[in-house]
């Protein structure tokens, strides 16, 4: 595929909580960038910093006990860490949306669908009552939801877990934003449901172009969805590359060991490999490959410094000391 | 033993460990100052099926489809509002109080949320122990053995007998579940969405220790989940429950490869798999609208409302549950 300009750079991102048992090292230097019209996959077990590290890039991480304490996220020629929070509120849910895994959150329980697209419309564009009215009508046929105009009127809790993931992708377009996140934005829901709210994004990405990083740990979604993949472990990127080279030669041994860990549909198989052992605990800074306790592949050095993000191939990064091609560590 | 002597005897009424007939579970919903019951949640709603011994029978199907209460109902944590549940050839819905006691030894359940079964307040060795001091004459001493040789036997280490739960992963406590509903040698248990809570990592660890104890203790499952792969990968045969119907069961390849009825194959289609390259291909149904309330059903098939190709009489004939060769049951008119 054609890769467009970057749309959003992030720089050795850092996030800690402060919590009484310690600081919780949530994200330890993530470095990535997002292309213009590009679908961005991440994924990795519970804890391992893929929330965090994306709520960190609008800062919508509750602050205290949060704290970004390093790096910058570069959004059109400005640092969003930075800038004020005025300047900051306008970017939210207007350049950039947010879908998240539980509507309910995010959607206001006493106004009406409609009220609230029109409300952010009203917020982040120049459109009078009358055309915000019909660009909600619109946004909501665009989603596919059915009855559109009389669920302008309804209620949230009117709505089924699917309608309002639609509602939410909806508000999430209502600005024409460049950028969208997407927090496991299916996870709570059927998986017939699941498969309707994919092909809505799929068709949408063809009609809008909107980039997009979507959040997950089911790596059946990613591989239908993504154009490109971080996989997340201990609160860094350990392993980043294109979807099909990621799936085809995974290089980081966690990354092949959670292929392996799944079973698929369309095959009966065999013992499923199991990754041995517990995630890492969160509350020291890494000095050391996180994954080291529980890699088959783990050597001394991996007990002693942190692997950086290594180039393998053309936007293929792996962080490890061990070269799974050759079967031997690197020298360098 | 001959090929014949073997088919009949593994097809037999010896080798049936559950055999529910009929089965339904309606709860009622009230209304109103004098709690008037105004209508019922059709649950569970008329199913059929067996359950061999040593054969893990997959129980598949979308939230609310009634797969939890089916199986509650199995080990009589609720009663059946009809039908019949046999156990061994013993009805459960009949049974007495105390007999009932005596068979829930050996039918046990393993849940979802290994957090929420486990008493924060009790050591683990407790929390294992606990059936063994209800059930049984063991002395303290060949409890303390029994413990440690459930805690071996799931892959714990024996010296953490005396932690509690909170100190465990999600992972080591679904552990100490599955330690827990074994120690009193069951034959049959129900495994309620036991990995759903876990990481894709750790999924694999509980599914291959259920697998091993299958193996060395003989046990039966039902394998309730809406994971359909994992499902394949641990399921000698499926069911696939829709609206508090079984709409198709059959051997797990059988119905993985040639679903028949469309809302199995819409759910094998809706199911993403990890591989870049097939999804690009990949033909793709896609359901339209939600699932019915329980509630309020349509009338003839249950799936009427939601299916691609339904005709006339699927609004309102219900289709017959039917053998359509080789153990493949099916309800559906075209099927
Ligand atoms: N408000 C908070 N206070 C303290 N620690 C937090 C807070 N939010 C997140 N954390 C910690 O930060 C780390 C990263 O969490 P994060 O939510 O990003 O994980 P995740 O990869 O999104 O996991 P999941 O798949 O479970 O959603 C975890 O160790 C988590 O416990
Ligand atoms: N105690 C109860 N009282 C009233 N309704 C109930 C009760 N238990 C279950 N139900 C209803 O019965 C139906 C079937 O529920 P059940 O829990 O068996 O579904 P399930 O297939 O296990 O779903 P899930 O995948 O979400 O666990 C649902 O509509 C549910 O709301
Ligand atoms: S009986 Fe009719 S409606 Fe039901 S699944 Fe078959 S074809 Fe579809
Ligand atoms: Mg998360
Ligand atoms: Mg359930």
């Amino acid at each position: 595929m054609i890769r467009g300009e970057p749309a959003l750079e992030v720089k050795d991102l850092k996030t800690h909580f402060n919590t009484q048992d310690g600081t919780v090292h949530a994200v330890n230097g993530v470095s990535f960038t997002l292309h213009e019209g590009e679908f961005l996959g991440v994924v990795g077990e519970s804890g391992s910093g893929k929330s965090v590290s994306m709520a960190s890039l609008m800062r919508l991480i509750p602050m205290p006990p949060g704290e970004i304490v390093g790096g910058s996220v570069m959004f059109e020629n400005q640092d969003l860490l930075q800038i004020d929070i005025d300047e900051l509120r306008k970017v939210r849910g207007g350049d950039v949306g947010f879908i998240f895994q539980d509507p309910m959150t995010s959607l206001n329980p006493v106004l009406t669908i409609g009220n609230q697209i029109t409300e952010s419309l009203k917020l982040h564009t120049e459109l009078d009552k009358k055309e915000r009215n019909s660009r909600a009508l619109e946004l909501l046929e665009l989603v596919g939801l059915p009855d559109a105009a009389q669920r302008l009127k309804s209620y949230p809790h009117e709505l089924s877990g699917g309608m309002r993931q639609r509602v939410m992708i909806a508000m999430a377009l209502a600005c024409t934003p460049k950028v969208i996140i997407a927090d496991e934005p299916t996870t709570a829901l059927d998986v017939t449901i699941q498969a309707q709210i994919i092909e809505i994004v799929r068709d949408l990405r063809s009609k809008l172009g909107t980039a997009l990083i979507w959040i997950t740990h089911d790596l059946g979604v990613v591989a239908g969805l993504a154009d490109r993949v971080l996989v997340m472990y201990g609160g860094r990127i350990v392993e980043e590359a294109p979807v099909r080279e990621l799936y085809a030669t995974p290089h980081h041994p966690y990354t092949k060991g959670l292929l392996d860990s799944v079973p698929r549909l369309d095959q009966k198989g065999e013992e499923l490999y199991s990754i041995e052992g517990q995630p890492p605990s969160m509350y020291t800074e890494p000095t050391s490959c996180s994954f080291a306790p529980r890699c088959p592949h783990a050597f001394d050095r991996c007990a002693q410094e942190v692997p950086p993000l290594r180039l393998i191939s053309p936007g293929h990064k792996a962080a490890c000391f061990f070269n799974v091609t050759t079967g031997e560590p690197y020298v360098d | 033993m001959t090929d014949l002597q073997e088919q009949s005897t593994s097809t037999g009424n010896g080798d049936v460990v559950i055999s529910v007939r009929g089965l339904k579970k309606h709860f009622p919903i009230m209304k109103g100052v004098f709690r008037r019951q105004v209508g019922a949640v059709r649950a569970v709603d008329g199913v059929d099926f067996e359950i061999y011994r040593g054969e893990t029978l997959g129980l598949v199907g979308e939230s609310g489809s009634g797969k939890s209460t089916t199986g509650r109902v199995i080990l009589q944590l609720d009663d059946a509002t009809d039908g019949s549940i046999t156990y061994l050839d013993e009805e459960l819905t009949t049974v007495s109080t105390n007999r009932m006691r005596e068979l829930r030894k050996q039918m046990q359940m393993i849940f979802q949320d290994p957090h929420a079964c486990l008493n924060p307040r009790m050591t683990v060795a407790s929390i294992i122990g606990e059936p063994l001091v209800e059930n049984s004459t063991m002395d303290k001493e060949a409890r303390r053995a029994r413990i440690d040789e459930l805690l071996t036997q799931v892959g714990l280490d024996p010296s953490h007998a005396n932690r509690y739960p909170h100190e465990f992963s999600g992972g080591q406590r679904q552990r100490i579940g599955i330690a827990r509903a074994i120690a009193l040698n069951p034959e049959f248990i129900v495994c309620d969405e036991p990995i759903a809570a876990l990481d894709v990592s750790i999924q694999a660890q509980v599914v291959n220790l259920l697998k091993q104890l299958q193996e060395d203790l003989s046990l039966t499952y039902l394998f309730i989940s809406h994971d359909l792969s994992m499902v394949r990968h641990i399921a000698d045969r499926v069911a696939v429950m829709y609206l508090g119907h079984i709409v198709e069961l059959a051997e797990v390849d059988d119905l993985y490869d040639n679903p028949k009825h469309p809302y199995t194959q819409a759910l094998n289609s809706a199911v993403p798999l990890p591989d870049p390259i097939a999804e690009s291909t990949r033909q793709r149904t896609i359901l339209e609208g939600d699932i019915p309330s329980p509630a309020n059903p349509p009338p003839g098939c249950v799936f009427s409302t939601r299916c691609p190709v339904a005709v006339d009489r699927c609004f309102t004939d219900e289709p017959a549950w039917r053998d359509t060769g080789g153990g493949h049951w099916v309800a559906c008119h075209l099927a």
